[in-house]
């Protein structure tokens, strides 16, 4: 074989290995899907969704609790971390020279990849300790993960914005935080939400902080200082359970609704950002 | 006389100052200037009371074991003998956590940096697209569902089709040996396999793309095939793949639920990766509210979230002045 044919073989080995690293990579995707599909589908029906939670080994019932408990954390949990995250990546855009933007930017990254079960014993320390396992425990945990998603889109987006926007409305005479407030946040608008819904995607499906703050219960939400239920929890739950005809099936029911609740936001942003990146 | 007009020059030079900071124009950027520094300093604030908070409820384990703690073997909360006292040792699961990460990235980098090359160097655009948001959504997938697919699924499977056909090839190697159990530290490793592709992949495509045209162009001029070329790529962009893989090592080591759902949750110095072990991070998840008595329990469980934090934070900051290296170099030679 001439040297030629040799490296124009090799050329279409190391071709076929890097597709082959990409189906690879696409086989647990397809499989955790299609799993989750048909196993979850079989435990899915209306009064899945809307019933209290049974005991494990029980029979019936639902996860409605839950569903409850995770939009209640997580709503609390985006009160408190979509301001700050947005007017903290103001900051870091329209400051970006600043020593403290450069500091806070390189914190930001460090706490956006803090494991989450480090999160989850801070806020245990920090809240359940003083007030006991609650919601509130779990709600600042989970802006915790947040706030630095925020931060960086919010950042990300506002830096897209055209210059010539600014300035124009800069020439106008118009001062220069009323500038950023108005022209330049409507500019970022689009990232800055798709930052939010991403972030929101991914504390929804977060569990060991919850764990070590709300605990989990069975029961419908009642107090914003006592435990509550959530999804990601319940799944956890049934998929522990020794009643593996009971409760498997609603471990892939939760978690089918989980998945649903992510991928269709994580969806719909690539939707609505296509027209500009696409 | 002459003090006096200079006093008041001085002062009237004050007020002025004074009068264009407030006057209305400026008064609004220095109040939104200040706002919004204010609020940026919540990162300081978090990180700052997560290590005081951690720390402090770590510190009676700290106070009790000292460094002992991170070379100890023994887990013993309630130990046989009544008389003893609990004691608290973290070695085997940074052992676990270690070989689980290990495991990760023998199986995860070569997968990733196959993908960063396809949809950097081989892919079409269009699909291009398409395929980034697939390997995307594998991060988006939630950690409670890799853990309930790895224990339903994927253990099943590597049980009966993967595990006894590896054994009887590398068997004379002494990490696989022993009996088979699914649950265990390389099933571990597989998922976090899974886990770690999305973050190197990504990276490392966004450093490969950032590796100038002028390089590749050069090579390709001088007859290189494709893949040639690629290794240049490779070669230029090769700090930053550190640094990408490094950031995957970080989510291998942090990562727990779907971990604590399949690695057995054992507390041993295991040596075959077909035993069951334990991670740092996945005993706080398993062991922590359980833990109410004694009170040191307790305390040794936040040490552990202490040694993570701190892992977490080196590993962290290394990825990233190397990544920012990186692509700073990168971007110097695409000026020139």
């Amino acid at each position: 074989m001439s040297n030629y044919a040799l490296r124009k073989a090799k050329d279409k080995i190391m071709r076929s290995l890097a597709y082959m690293a990409l189906a690879i990579a696409l086989i647990p995707l397809v499989s955790i899907l299609l799993e989750t599909a048909i196993r979850g589908a079989s435990a899915i029906n209306i009064d899945f969704i809307v019933e209290r939670i049974p005991p494990l080994g029980q029979p019936g019932g639902g996860i409605g609790p839950a569903i409850q408990g995770t939009i209640i954390v997580v709503g609390i949990a985006s009160l408190i971390g979509v301001p700050i995250g947005v007017f903290s990546g103001i900051y870091l855009a329209e400051f970006r020279e600043t020593k403290l933007a450069s500091t806070a930017r390189f914190l930001s990254d460090a706490l956006s990849n803090m494991p989450s079960i480090v999160v989850g014993i801070f806020s245990w320390a920090l809240i359940v300790t003083v007030i006991g396992w609650s919601v509130i425990a779990g709600a600042i945990a989970l802006s915790i993960m947040m706030i630095p998603v925020v931060t960086r889109t919010t950042e990300e987006a506002i830096k897209l914005v055209p210059g010539t926007i600014r300035e124009a409305a800069l020439a106008l005479g118009v001062p220069r935080w009323k500038t950023t407030l108005t022209v330049v946040l409507s500019g970022a608008r689009k990232g800055i939400i798709t930052g939010i819904l991403l972030a929101i995607a991914r504390i929804s499906g977060e569990t060991a902080p919850l764990l070590l703050t709300v605990l989990g219960s069975r029961f419908w939400f009642s107090g914003f200082t006592d435990p509550t239920a959530a999804l990601p929890l319940s799944i956890f739950n049934f998929s522990q359970s020794p009643y593996s005809g009971v409760d498997w099936p609603k471990a892939w029911g939760a978690s089918m609704i989980l998945i649903f609740m992510i991928l269709g936001i994580n969806i719909m942003v690539r939707y609505v950002m296509r027209d500009k990146y696409g | 006389m002459a003090n006096q007009v200079r006093i008041s020059r001085f002062l009237s030079s004050i007020s002025l100052k004074l009068k264009t900071i407030f006057s209305e124009k400026l008064s609004g950027d220095i109040i939104f200037k200040i706002i919004t520094a204010f609020v940026v300093c919540n990162v300081f604030v978090i990180l700052g009371l997560m290590v005081f908070e951690i720390g402090g409820s770590s510190w009676l384990s700290i106070e009790t074991y000292g460094l002992r703690f991170l070379w100890g073997t023994t887990w013993q909360p309630v130990p046989p003998d009544p008389s003893a006292s609990p004691s608290f040792g973290a070695l085997p699961l940074i052992w676990g956590t270690l070989v689980t990460s290990g495991i990760a990235l023998l199986l995860g980098v070569p997968v990733s940096l196959g993908i960063a090359l396809a949809l950097s160097e081989y892919a079409p655009k269009r699909f291009t697209y398409f395929v980034s948001f697939l390997v995307e959504l594998l991060a988006a997938i939630p950690s409670v569902v890799y853990g309930l697919w790895g224990i339903f699924v994927l253990i099943p499977f590597l049980q009966n089709h993967v595990y006894p056909p590896l054994q009887s090839v590398l068997g004379f190697l002494p990490m696989f040996q022993g009996t088979i159990r699914g649950p265990s530290v390389l099933t571990g490793g597989i998922v976090l396999a899974v886990m770690i592709i999305p973050t190197v992949s990504a990276i490392s495509r966004d450093v490969f793309a950032a590796v100038p045209r002028s390089q590749r162009e050069a090579i390709s001029a001088l007859g290189a095939t494709k893949w040639e070329t690629s290794k240049v790529v490779i070669s230029y962009g090769r700090s930053g793949v550190i640094g990408a893989i490094i950031l995957g090592l970080g989510r291998a080591v942090g990562e727990t639920m779907a971990i604590t759902m399949v690695i057995g949750n054992s507390f041993n110095m295991f040596s075959s990766v077909f035993d069951p072990g334990y991670t740092l991070a996945s005993i706080v998840a398993n062991e922590f509210t359980e833990a109410s008595s004694p009170p040191v329990y307790i305390s040794a469980l936040a040490e552990v979230g202490l040694v993570l934090l701190l892992l977490a934070l080196v590993i962290n900051i290394f990825a990233r002045l190397i990544i920012w290296r990186a692509t700073r170099i990168a971007a110097g030679a695409e000026m020139i």
